[in-house]
């Protein structure tokens, strides 16, 4: 077989060297009744032409060639060449997990330029290494609020992602983390913010929101932590389009930020591997979880970078740990870093302004069903079952239908446009729409 | 080492200084040696209520932590600053300058069950 | 005379900020086919955020060299042998990587119809196939982004059937010589933990988990083959004290490439277990992830799995929302489906009697190791090994080297370290794991290397005390690190 380096008389000498005759010997010990006395039912292996042509043909099964209006948390961007590149380096791809620094320092110094520029993005003076994806950033980040403040409960909008909060939802049943849902405004699209302050008591640990929220809305962040901190909550702000960063400016009042970096050079690969981020103030870096690279210098004097404030981490504080967290999302965040680094500073707006103007190109075809200001996708009214299945025979996949998770918004959709969504495409949705 | 006299101490390598109803304490010299470098010590607020026996902070290194006892109880007065900036304090003069918190002592009573100076070097001596 | 890498040179490299200057730029965006739209007007000024003060400004040239010198510091499998015990570092085939960017995989977007989806629907289906014949339960969960979020479902999953027969329970217990996410994980499940200690042979003591278990325990953690790389002899029999306790066993897959094809789980009483893609089936580290955790248990848990599963409609395959016991969602979407696509090439590639070769020469290698070097290490336990061994720094320590500067100085002989000072029940332990995908070649050499460094230990110890001396960075200092953290680049 192609992936075992070994000849059959390489097999018998080195059996032999352990004083075994045949290779049934290596596993004698094993009691009797756990022992597979049959092969497995898996048809045998194949070479490397039919494992392309299988999956080719099963490619050929999904979207193909098609436009596409889907974001709702996932979103298309246009992924720079050099992302792929980087991460298919060897070095890069099969290397584990960069506990020796000495020869580890590739990863370790990338994983510092992404904490840096998520810092820069965010506003915040810390951020991990990464997350699973923004879905498990959440709650996380709602464990390390209830940690900080000793409190026990939080408050989350119903304008953050659905999936975000069924997430948060499952981890926090069993921990004494007893969740609530606040309102948005039917009109504007954003947070109810008297709803919030109804629902704010002083064993509130968090409040979350989320910005672009689920709508696309830009939402009134810095008046729900204002809220938040009257009553000694902390603000934790989640943003699932990553691209937004680019030209939103961050929040000055969120205490946490938890959020989804798809966006960065991430293909959407049918919902993951993706890669979320946490990034907080200074004065909480004790309570973030996962991991955190450090600069250092080495015994020549050299600056350095390796793991640092384990302490907080599970194979050391096990049952004390901030997380059962382990693996991050190193490679994911490598595309995220490479994909920075391409756009820089004058790029990344430019995208986010690209965004902001073909959404806005199609809101001028079709009218916005909230009047909360919006980055690249927007709800819109009208009878989007059909609407979807014309657009379908045109080739082209329309919005993201709410009403699965807000029975109230039934007859409606989320579009969203991107850079790399066309004028035309876009008046055909809106033909279809009118 | 010598353990200084006028310290008690725990099986759990703390020391307690007593002056009137207030209590200094610490971890031993023995304690920050098996801990190697430290690098992070967590304690309590003022005004923080502490029980004899019970953990009220942590004290870590790179690879490990390390929770600190009480042992005595009672309300903590003040909290050590400078262990905050400058952790490696701890190594360096673990009986003096990188106390960890002083407390005003609840039950003064409970000084009894500590250990004295040449008990604690007994001890330490058998456990190594 | 080290046979196997000599010093070359390797660039030095700024961080990406200190090469950057104003105006540089390495992209560019296709004209904009529509009005460009003031963001102030259309996000209100106070929204709209003043230029990225310090972000970097580079061209695509210096992107590529950055992260290539970048990428020449970091070892790799890609250049030798990873011995990591209880990590499977094993060769990440080329393959993998091709059929998960071919564009109908990687372009596919979580909510496109599923109509349009069922080519994705169908590499799930497949995985979720074989990985129930691999472990022998009823039921899997693809889900999970990784080992410790696996572990977190399956506790989760045990608790919802306990509470659904009216008492969830409240301890988890857990060996001594488990991995730190198994505590981790029980905690956050809500559960407080109990600690088993293992008997002489390294193993679960039958007679105390006997003792031990009573109605409180919900389930017992547990790796098999053992951290030490030895097989739970007495695993059905701990399954039927549990059992019969109502308690469940759920296991830790983290070991599973020393079973698969030769022992299932589900055979040998497991409840619930999680697999590791990332270990077992050859989905690439990358530096530490992404990874896949999913989850297999009977068919008593099956209702609870995360919302949705996967599901038959007439010829096609849906996803079922429908699913009252659920314990939710652990994660947004369907799991880390690119990582799916990976491990189910890999199994592809072996096949069914493959993957058992694949085994056996995994078990074979460790085997070889631990006759090469038991001569020369002491070896703590010595019950048969299967995919991994664990020597003890015994011998050594008398002279002062201890394990974690051996593992430093292997790093001058070309390769990673072994796993340091893991299971904590060996004291000063050598953890190590070649996986099967190591010639003979580069395990005489490591061995040659494991050997000379012993003779290193006798002769010049002082060589260990600051090795490695042969890379590009030396040592760090870790302590200085985490007492005044520096966790960004700021300008000066």
């Amino acid at each position: 077989m192609r992936y075992l380096p070994k000849s059959d008389s390489e097999r018998q000498e080195m059996l032999a060297a352990c004083g075994f005759t045949r290779s049934e010997e290596l596993f004698q010990q094993l009691p009797k009744d756990a022992v597979l006395d049959r092969p497995l039912n898996i048809a045998a292996g194949v070479s490397e032409y039919e494992i392309i042509d299988f999956f080719r043909e099963q490619s050929a099964r999904n979207a193909n060639g098609y436009a596409s209006f889907l974001g709702a948390g996932v979103y298309n961007h246009y992924r720079p060449v050099m992302a792929d590149v980087v991460v298919s380096r060897g070095e890069f791809l099969t290397s584990y997990t960069p506990y020796q620094a000495e020869i580890s320092q590739g990863t370790l110094t990338a994983i510092f330029e992404f904490q840096t520029m998520i810092c820069q993005l965010t506003g915040m003076d810390v951020a991990n290494a990464s997350m699973y994806d923004g879905s498990t950033a959440v709650p996380e980040a709602a464990m390390m609020a209830v940690r900080i403040t000793g409190r026990s409960k939080v408050l989350v909008s119903r304008t953050v992602h659905p999936e975000y909060r069924e997430v948060l939802s499952t981890y926090a049943r069993y921990q004494g983390m007893p969740v609530a849902e606040f309102g948005y405004v039917a009109g504007t699209g954003q947070v109810d913010l008297e709803d919030l302050g109804a629902k704010l008591d002083d064993d509130t640990a968090a409040v979350i929101v989320q910005s672009p929220n689920f709508f696309g809305i830009v939402d009134q962040v810095a008046e729900a932590a204002r809220l938040a901190h009257q009553s000694g909550a902390l603000l934790v702000l989640v943003f699932a389009e990553a691209v937004a960063l680019g030209i939103l400016e961050p929040s000055h009042e969120a205490d946490i930020v938890a959020g989804e970096l798809q966006s960065f050079a991430i293909s959407p690969s049918y919902g993951g591997p993706y890669a979320g981020i946490i990034a907080t103030h200074e004065k909480y870096v004790r309570q973030i979880p996962g991991r955190l690279v450090g600069q250092t210098v080495d015994m020549d004097g050299n600056r350095a970078y390796c793991l640092t404030l384990s302490t907080r981490e599970q194979h050391i504080r096990r049952e004390k740990a901030t997380s059962n967290i382990c693996t991050n999302q190193a490679l994911i965040a490598l595309m995220a870093t490479v994909f920075l680094e391409v756009y820089g500073k004058q790029g990344l707006r430019e995208l986010a302004l690209q965004n902001l103007s073909k959404a806005h190109y199609l809101a001028s075809k079709v009218k916005p069903h909230f009047t909360g200001p919006f980055f690249n996708e927007f709800v819109v009214s009208g009878n989007v079952e059909k609407v979807n299945q014309e657009l379908l025979a045109k080739k082209i996949i329309g919005g993201y239908p709410l009403a699965k998770h807000y029975p109230e918004l039934k007859d409606t959709m989320l579009v969203c446009a991107t850079e790399m969504t066309k004028r035309e495409s876009m008046d055909i949705l809106a033909e279809a729409l009118s | 080492m010598t353990y200084p006299d006028n310290l008690r101490y725990t099986k759990e390598h703390e020391w307690t200084l007593v002056e009137g109803d207030a209590a200094t304490i610490g971890i031993t010299d023995h304690a920050q040696k098996e801990l190697g470098d430290i690098v992070f010590v967590d304690l309590p607020k003022v005004g923080a209520k502490i029980e004899q026996g019970k953990t009220f902070g942590s004290v870590e290194s790179v690879k490990a932590v390390s929770d600190v006892y009480s042992p005595i109880s009672g309300e903590v007065l003040e909290v050590n600053e400078l262990l905050a900036s400058a952790p490696e304090k701890l190594n360096e003069d673990p009986h003096g300058a990188a106390w960890l918190i002083k407390v005003r002592m609840t039950a003064p009573e409970q000084i009894k069950n500590l250990l004295s100076a040449q008990e604690y070097q007994d001890y330490v001596g058998a456990e190594s | 005379m080290i046979r196997k890498v000599r010093p070359h040179i390797t660039q030095n490299e700024d961080l990406i900020f200190e090469r950057s200057s104003p105006g540089k730029i390495g992209y560019q965006l296709p004209a904009l086919d529509v009005p460009a739209v003031d963001p102030k007007a259309a996000l209100g000024s106070d929204n709209v955020r003043d230029e990225i003060a310090d972000f970097p400004e580079v061209s695509e040239v210096e992107v590529i060299r950055h992260f290539t010198r970048l990428s020449t510091w970091n070892y790799a499998i890609d250049l030798g042998m990873y011995p990591l015990g209880s990590c499977t570092m094993k060769y990440n085939p080329r393959v993998n990587e091709l059929v998960a960017r071919l564009d109908g995989m990687a372009w596919a977007h979580p909510y496109q119809p599923e109509e349009l989806s069922q080519g994705s629907m169908e590499v799930v289906a497949q995985l979720e196939q074989a990985l129930l014949e691999i472990t022998g339960l009823d039921a899997v969960t693809l889900q999970p982004a990784a080992g410790a979020h696996g572990e977190l479902t399956g506790i989760l999953l045990v608790r919802a059937l306990l509470e659904s027969r009216g008492n969830p329970r409240k301890r988890i217990l857990v060996p001594d010589s488990a991995h730190g996410t198994n505590p981790a994980t029980a905690m956050m499940a809500g559960y407080t933990v109990g600690n088993i200690k293992s008997n002489a042979k390294g193993l679960m003591d039958v007679e105390q988990l006997a003792r031990i278990v009573d109605e409180d325990v919900a389930a017992v953690m547990v790796t098999n083959p053992s951290t030490l790389g030895v097989f739970e002899e007495n695993i059905v029999q701990c399954a039927e004290i549990l059992h019969a306790k109502g308690a469940m066993l759920y296991m830790d897959g983290a070991n599973m490439n020393a079973l698969v094809g030769l022992a299932r789980p589900g055979d040998f009483g497991v409840d619930v277990m999680h697999i590791n893609l990332h270990k077992t089936f050859s989905t690439p580290h990358g530096g530490g992830g992404p990874g896949g955790g999913p989850v297999a248990v009977t068919k008593a848990l099956e209702p609870f799995l995360p919302t949705p599963r996967l599901a038959k409609k007439g010829a096609d395959w849906t996803w079922n929302y429908d699913l009252p016991q659920s314990i939710g969602r652990v994660r947004a979407f369907y799991g880390n489906f690119g990582v799916l696509v990976r491990a189910l090439a890999y199994i592809m590639a072996h096949g069914g009697p493959g993957l058992r070769n694949a085994t056996i020469d995994a078990l074979l290698n460790a085997n070889y190791i631990r006759y090469k070097l038991a001569p020369y290490f002491d070896l703590p336990y010595d019950s048969p090994n299967m995919h991994e061994v664990v020597f003890s720094d015994q011998r050594q320590a008398k002279k002062g080297v201890r394990t974690g500067d051996m593992a430093k100085r292997l790093i001058d002989y070309g390769f990673h370290p072994y796993t340091v000072s893991f299971p904590t029940i060996v004291h000063g332990a050598l953890m190590i794991e070649p996986t099967e995908t190591e010639s003979k070649m580069e395990l005489d050499l490591f061995i040659d290397a494991m050997i000379s460094i012993a003779k290193e230990v006798d002769d010049e110890p002082e060589l260990l005390k600051n090795a490695p001396h042969l890379t590009r960075t030396k040592r760090v200092d870790e302590t200085g690190a985490a007492r005044r953290p520096v966790l960004r680049w700021n300008p000066k």
